[in-house]
This record gives C-alpha cells, sequence and structure tokens, in this order.
C-alpha cells in the first residue's frame, strides 16, 4: 500500500461544507477547532472555484521537522500524527504549516493555548486503537475500522477523494478523462501521467 | 540527652524532606519521535492482525468513491 493522500477536485466541490460538518460530527472537535475548512476563491463572481482544506498529511512534512519536543509521528501508511501528551501548544507548527492545518483550542483564561490539534485522517493517535482515551484526544479511528476518513466518505459530489494514493489518482485520472477537462492544467504530467506511457525525450534536440 | 538528639535529628530531616529536587528536564533526542509508540491500524479486535483483510477493507471503500466503476457495475 502506498500513502494515504486527500486529493480535492475542485471542478465538483460545490461548498456544501458537508466535508467540516462531517468531521465535527465524527470526532466531536470543539468550538473554535477547524480540522477541516472550505476555501473558495473568487467567491461570489462566476466560476469561482472551492476545495476543501485539512492536514494534507506531507510526505515531508514541516511540522514534524520543526516541533521542538518531537512529538509528530509518521505511521506506516503516511499519516502524519502526533502526541498531545507531549506537544506543549507552542504553535510553530502552526507557522510552519502551508495549510493552516495545526488547531489550538482556547485552553483557560487570557486566550491561553492549548495543545495542538489537527487532522488525523481519522486514524487517531498513539493511544489504544478505539480507546475512550484516544477518542476524547484524537476523535474515531476509522482506519483501524478498517474505513477511510468521515469527511471523504461522506462527500455529496465525491469532490474529495481520500485513501491510498494510487488508488485515489487513478480515480482523479479517469475521471478528467471521461469528463474530457482538467489533464490541461500545468503539471498534469507529473502528477498523473503514468510512468509507463512517458513521453521518450526527443534524440538530439535540447531539453 | 540522646532521646533529644535523636528527635532534633529526625527533626531536621523532616524539615529538610521537602528540599529534595527531581530532574525535571526531558532529555530530547534529535529528530526522533519521543512519545508513545503506535500500533498498526490491523492490530486491533476486528482484524487481529491480518494486513492483507485491512488492506482489502481499505481498498474496496476507495472503490466505492468511483461512481463510474459503481455506476457500470450496479
Amino acid at each position: 500500500m502506498a500513502r494515504m493522500k486527500f486529493l480535492c477536485d475542485a471542478e465538483r466541490c460545490i461548498e456544501c461544507n458537508g466535508c467540516v460538518t462531517a468531521c465535527k460530527q465524527e470526532h466531536e472537535v470543539p468550538w473554535g477547532v477547524n480540522r477541516r475548512r472550505v476555501v473558495t476563491l473568487n467567491d461570489g463572481l462566476p466560476g469561482e472555484k472551492s476545495i476543501s482544506v485539512a492536514c494534507m498529511h506531507c510526505s515531508d512534512a514541516p511540522c514534524m521537522a520543526v516541533c521542538p519536543v518531537d512529538c509528530f509521528y509518521k505511521t506506516a501508511e503516511g499519516v502524519v500524527l502526533h502526541d498531545k501528551d507531549l506537544c506543549i501548544g507552542c504553535g510553530y507548527c502552526f507557522y510552519a504549516c502551508p495549510f493552516g492545518a495545526p488547531q489550538f483550542p482556547q485552553d483557560g483564561a487570557f486566550g491561553l493555548r492549548g495543545k495542538m490539534d489537527k487532522c488525523t485522517f481519522c486514524a487517531g493517535g498513539p493511544e489504544d486503537d478505539n480507546s475512550a482515551a484516544e477518542f476524547k484526544k484524537y476523535g474515531r479511528n476509522r482506519l483501524a475500522e478498517g474505513k477511510l476518513p468521515a469527511c471523504a466518505e461522506m462527500c455529496s459530489t465525491k469532490a474529495l477523494l481520500g485513501g491510498d494514493s494510487d488508488v485515489i489518482a487513478d480515480i482523479y485520472r479517469n475521471r478528467v478523462l471521461k469528463r474530457g477537462k482538467g489533464s490541461e492544467v500545468w503539471g498534469w504530467g507529473t502528477a498523473y501521467g503514468k510512468p509507463e506511457k512517458a513521453p521518450t525525450p526527443p534524440t538530439g534536440a535540447k531539453s | 540527652m540522646k532521646r533529644i538528639l535523636i528527635a532534633g535529628l529526625a527533626g531536621s530531616l523532616v524539615l529538610v524532606a521537602g528540599c529534595g529536587e527531581q530532574s525535571q528536564v526531558t532529555v530530547y533526542k534529535q529528530g526522533q519521535y519521543q512519545g508513545k509508540p503506535d500500533k498498526q491500524p490491523w492490530d486491533n479486535d476486528q482484524f487481529k492482525g491480518d494486513k492483507v483483510a485491512w488492506e482489502k477493507a481499505i481498498k474496496a471503500r476507495s472503490g466505492n468513491q468511483n461512481e463510474y466503476s459503481r455506476v457500470s457495475t450496479n
């Protein structure tokens, strides 16, 4: 199995916020913490585009690199998780993350920051799978139940795909080829071009 | 006299008992995860360590996201 990833199809996302609601409900996320959110560009204008954003479980995660207490770890499936017992709530990961994934609940008076909370790809944390302690700290562990993240499974238009990167890349590739739109974007060949069909550079020509 | 000396020593020991200090400095190893170890998602009562069964379940769920294949098979 390859790495677990999310993929959001901006052509399909209708900004219904179903993914946000599914995440909130599944993990009983407190007020003020948004593990997932929908970002809309050119809101209200013709051709507006929406995309659902959460932790993208980076292959080379900057949050892991900057954490001063090394509370992050990556599972064998490529899911970036953290140990809340170690987190000191310093906020370095928030500054390092290009997606704004780390969230900090207000914990006590004077805006004191609590321990960092973020999308777990519905994989819980280092506590025992599906234990009360795990649910309280990290939410439900759907991956240990053989299920995919609630946001992706709940998505009504299947704009948000989640799972094994090879499988969801295939789904997206087939979708784009069928609808005939999307493969013209920059980087398509790099991201979704099949390796066996990679064009060979012309001989004698300068690349 | 001896009793007073013993009582005095015991009393002084009680007085300084609170002065003991435990080391509170955690030694971090650079770049290594310091938290509790996590188990694999298939190491639980449901899958009983069967990685293949877990991968099969995940693959089936992943396939459900492809409505083109869902429509053609139904």
